[in-house]
């Protein structure tokens, strides 16, 4: 009696767990979702594959040439020295501006700061500047930098308008690395009679380094990229001499960006700088990989575990 | 100043007299006066008023959210870290009020050291954990020599000597939260203070910490809060018992209802609610 019990339980409970339901809806969105991702990527696959085919044939004809020679009217000896060179100089504006201005702002917003409405307004508002357009801080580096400020068309007005474009980006990215601090570890410091300098240096700001520095990275490569302000700003684009400058020369003196020779041609009808642009198109490319990659390293290497 | 006059009201108002005990009645580190705390503008405890003596351990327990914790972080000031927090009554420390106008709380949390509810040792080495407290208050000597001694008390250098080196965050969380003791004793503290400091430890764990109070009440003056009646019981001199009250808009303050030696607290409580709590009763 109790074997047979057991043995019609057993059954039932099988047909029960067996089998499965037909879910379509379910079928239906998951296909969806896989479609999205496929259309993303065919749409990158499409736009690298062109480039690569188009620029290839500069790389294959003319070697490293193409990168170190200087901007040309000839397609054959045009090369995008001068813009390496001046998206160098414009990178080491950014970090030397926007890292401890950035820094410093965040760590007094998130450390120091009560959290009084002044506070969240301001950070409300510097949530908001990172999302202005960059042509925005264009004319923003037009008016202050080049003309009030007179640092005219030179690179130096281009790399502060980049730092001050990127600066809410290190701020929010340092913010969010601070804040990933637990609470715990500051009692800690302040339980054994730090004071909040002691516990900051100490403490929240190593423990938040790795954030730190793979925000100012990020925010490096987001300013590599950036064509508009420039323009405004006065990247140079056409051919023009560097000579044997000095480096205060050079940094008043007439300067061009990677994204800028791209941009200037791009607008060539000569069909042999399409090939040109498309090969600026690849170094600018694996340049913001490799930043891209040391970000991304620097986070896998000191990622802390709470 | 309208201070209270020497003879604590505190005692008076518990009718707690010198007569009643036979802990002997030591001198007092801690005065609590009349304490209410709130939080932007919410009242969180209410007239608290709580003398605590010399080398005894002092438990404060209670159901949850009754301010265990709060009036326990206003003695070393940890509150002030809380933004909206307010301060009335009196915190004498020594007979000096912690919240008088010039005390410093830098110096306030050197000598009363805290122990929190999880375990927090920072990531870094086992040596530096320790280090750091004292490393930041001037201290000149021989620190390997004042680490050892701190771990010794802590019961834990026996099980680090050989991992110094290693980062705290690899101990398991008994030994981590010995750790942050050997970290609080190593300032050389007058008090310690824990906040529910076995809460996150399994029984054996819980049992080590305990051990480890009652050895070091012979040179610290100890306050802990705990969740966990039994453990009152077992290592506290004496017990503050907190209540809630929900008034009519669900705000909820706490209050203390019993303060005694912790023997008449479990044994004899003279209010309902403490023995209702006590005896597992509790509603």
């Amino acid at each position: 009696m109790a074997l047979a019990d057991t043995r019609t339980t057993t059954d039932a409970v099988r047909r029960a767990l067996t089998g499965r339901r037909r879910d379509l809806g379910g079928r239906l969105f998951e296909s969806g979702l896989l479609l999205t991702l496929l259309i993303a990527l065919a749409t990158l696959i499409v736009l690298l594959a062109k480039i690569f085919g188009q620029g290839w044939s500069v790389f294959a004809e003319r070697g490293t040439s193409f990168l170190t020679s200087p901007m040309s009217q000839a397609a054959g000896r045009a090369g995008i020295w001068q813009g390496i060179v001046g998206s160098l100089m414009l990178m080491a504006f950014v970090v030397v501006i926007a890292f401890p201005l950035g820094v410093g702002a965040a760590v007094y917003l998130e450390e120091y700061a009560r959290d009084t409405r002044f506070t969240r307004f301001v950070n409300a508002n510097i949530r908001n500047l990172a999302g202005v357009p960059s042509i925005v801080y264009g004319l923003l580096g037009l008016t202050i930098f080049v003309e009030l400020l007179g640092f005219g068309r030179s690179v130096i007005a281009g790399g502060v308008t980049l730092a001050i474009l990127v600066l809410p980006i290190v701020i929010i990215t340092t913010a969010e690395a601070l804040r990933a601090v637990p609470n715990s570890i500051r009692e800690a410091g302040f339980g054994v009679g730090a004071t909040k300098w002691e516990v900051v240096r100490s403490h929240v700001l190593p423990y938040a380094a790795p954030g730190i520095f793979t925000g100012t990275v990020l925010s490096i490569s987001r300013a590599l990229g950036e064509t508009a302000p420039l323009l405004l700003v006065g990247a140079i684009q056409g051919t023009f001499f560097t000579g044997s400058q000095s480096l205060l020369e050079r940094l008043q003196g007439l300067y061009t960006s990677l994204p800028t020779v791209i941009y200037t041609w791009s607008r060539q009808p000569n069909p042999d700088f399409q090939k040109l642009t498309a090969a600026a198109i690849m170094v600018l490319l694996v340049v913001l990989l490799m930043v891209n990659a040391t970000a991304i390293l620097l986070r896998n290497r000191y990622e802390r575990k709470w | 100043m309208n201070e209270p006059s020497e003879t604590t009201t505190g005692r008076a108002r518990f009718a707690l007299g010198p007569q009643r005990g036979d802990v002997g009645e030591r001198e007092l580190v801690f005065d609590v006066y009349d304490l209410s705390v709130s939080y932007g503008g919410v009242q969180a405890v209410r007239d608290v008023t709580l003398p605590i003596r010399v080398r005894e351990i002092t438990a404060l327990i209670g159901p949850s959210g009754c301010g265990k914790t709060t009036v326990l972080r206003c003695l070393n000031r940890m509150n002030d870290l809380i933004d909206g927090v307010r301060i009335e009554g009196q915190v004498r420390y020594h007979g000096v009020d912690l919240y008088h106008r010039g005390v410093d709380p830098v110096e306030v949390r050197r000598r009363i050291g805290m122990v929190f509810q999880k375990p927090n040792p920072f990531p870094k080495s086992v040596f530096e954990n320790v280090a750091f407290g004292p490393r930041i208050a001037g201290f000149k000597g021989d620190m390997g020599a004042l680490v050892e001694e701190s771990l010794r008390k802590a019961a834990l250098w026996d099980e680090v000597k050989d991992k110094l080196k290693d980062s705290a965050m690899t101990l398991s969380g008994g030994q981590q939260q010995r750790l942050c003791i050997a970290r609080a004793i190593a300032v050389e503290p007058d008090v310690i203070l824990m906040d529910e400091p076995c809460s996150a430890l399994d029984p054996i764990a819980t049992a080590r910490i305990e051990d480890l109070m009652r050895e070091l009440v012979a040179d610290y003056t100890i306050v802990i809060v705990t969740h966990n009646m039994q453990q009152a019981a077992r290592v506290s001199d004496r017990t503050a018992f907190f209540t809630v009250d929900v008034d009519e808009a669900g705000h909820r303050t706490g209050t203390v209802v019993e303060y005694d030696q912790t023997e008449v607290v479990f044994t004899n409580p003279r209010d309902k609610r403490t023995e209702d709590y006590v005896t597992g009763r509790f509603g």
